[in-house]
């Protein structure tokens, strides 16, 4: 699955890397603690969040995620923006909260990445 | 003799991953001086290992330094710690690299250079400062509290890794000496978001991760020296010391 069907099945709005939407998603992963994020989440995730810093930018390079979605109708801070842009990071916004996404993510066949 | 002296007690520098290269000592020095500080504290993420070479870049322009460092707790929020005797925050440094996993990426997070007052490097640091160590908030109170140091959560007023954001409130009985509040806000806005925080001293700070942000926050303190005992007197008001005014009102 890749990220415009996600994105078209959620009502996700991308707000960085829109020509990336065809990055192919593996897994996906949900926590607000970077810590936590850094040592589960898994190459080709999609991760779920409600943080806007730009440090999850750096996390998500770092473990070589697809694409973060934003939760709550939040927006990502403008230097969390312009580095996602940089970095190649979709940043994907919601309008609904972390269960709502989560929840939609797993009907769809998304699940963790099974050596999580 | 009782004077008033002006505090930024939060920077980073190149240690930080996330300080601009151009903090080196001299340039933070000199612009710590020209922004009239008395005094700037070294803050760095997890790591106290460059207040040696700011304090004597900073010794030259007649400026100050209080060591310190910005503890990251497992739950993410950011305390800082002040100390006079940076021989008693080179043990808590032990401490906290024992606690702290991970390697870091200079790729993804930035580069970690420990350098000297001539800005040579003198090694790059490998630990994960960018990320948290595995002492809770409490456990990160107690440790500065025990080395005598003064604690103070940092910014918050902000939502990123502040006790506010992450706790929701600011837990009863923890032992913190003060709260820091970012130049971008005042102090009236904070005590009406988090009404616990009427029950703490404020102090603003910069919190400068690049030259042009050093000294935009300040606290400003009727003290006799520019220390963190002095500091700490002042918030308890002790000998006619306390804190004058906050740059932010």
């Amino acid at each position: 699955m890749n990220l415009s069907e996600i994105a078209e099945a959620l009502n996700l709005s991308a707000r960085t890397c829109k020509s990336a939407m065809d990055r192919e998603v593996g897994g996906g992963y949900a926590s607000d603690l970077l810590s936590d994020v850094m040592g589960r989440a898994r190459k080709g995730d999609v991760w779920v969040t409600m943080q806007t810093h730009q440090n999850v930018v750096a996390v998500a390079v770092l473990k070589e995620m697809a694409a973060i979605i934003i939760v709550n109708g939040r927006e990502p801070e403008s230097d969390t923006a312009q580095k996602a842009e940089e970095e190649g990071i979709p940043l994907l916004v919601s309008a609904e909260p972390t269960f709502e996404v989560v929840g939609k993510l797993y009907s769809m066949g998304i699940r963790a990445s099974s050596d999580a | 003799m009782l004077r008033p002296l002006r505090f930024d007690l939060h920077l980073h520098t190149v240690l930080s991953p996330c300080g601009e290269i151009e903090m080196s000592p001299s340039a933070v020095a000199a612009a710590a001086r020209k922004a009239g500080l008395s005094c700037f504290a070294v803050t760095d993420h997890n790591a106290s290992a460059n207040v040696p070479a700011y304090g004597e870049a900073a010794s030259r322009e007649g400026v100050a330094v209080i060591p310190g460092i910005e503890i990251t707790s497992r739950e993410e929020v950011h305390v800082l710690g002040y100390f006079d005797d940076y021989s008693v925050l080179a043990g808590l440094q032990k401490t906290v690299y024992a606690s702290l996993p991970g390697r870091n990426d200079p790729d993804a997070f930035g580069i970690q250079a420990v350098v000297d007052a001539n800005e040579d490097v003198i090694e790059m640091d490998e630990h994960l400062l960018i990320g948290a160590t595995s002492l809770s908030v409490e456990e990160v109170v107690d440790l500065i509290r025990a080395g005598g140091g003064l604690a103070a959560a940092s910014h918050v007023d902000r939502e990123g890794f502040s006790i506010t954001g992450q706790l929701g409130f600011v837990p009863p009985g923890l032992g913190l000496h003060a709260l820091e509040i970012s130049p971008r806000t005042t102090p009236s806005s904070v005590h009406a978001r988090f009404p616990e925080t009427s029950g703490f001293p404020l102090l603003c700070s910069s919190d400068a991760h690049r030259l042009s942000e050093i000294g935009t926050g300040w606290t400003e303190i009727l003290a006799f020296e520019p220390t963190a005992a002095e500091v700490l007197l002042a918030l308890r008001g002790e000998g006619g010391r306390r804190i004058l005014r906050l740059s932010n009102g």
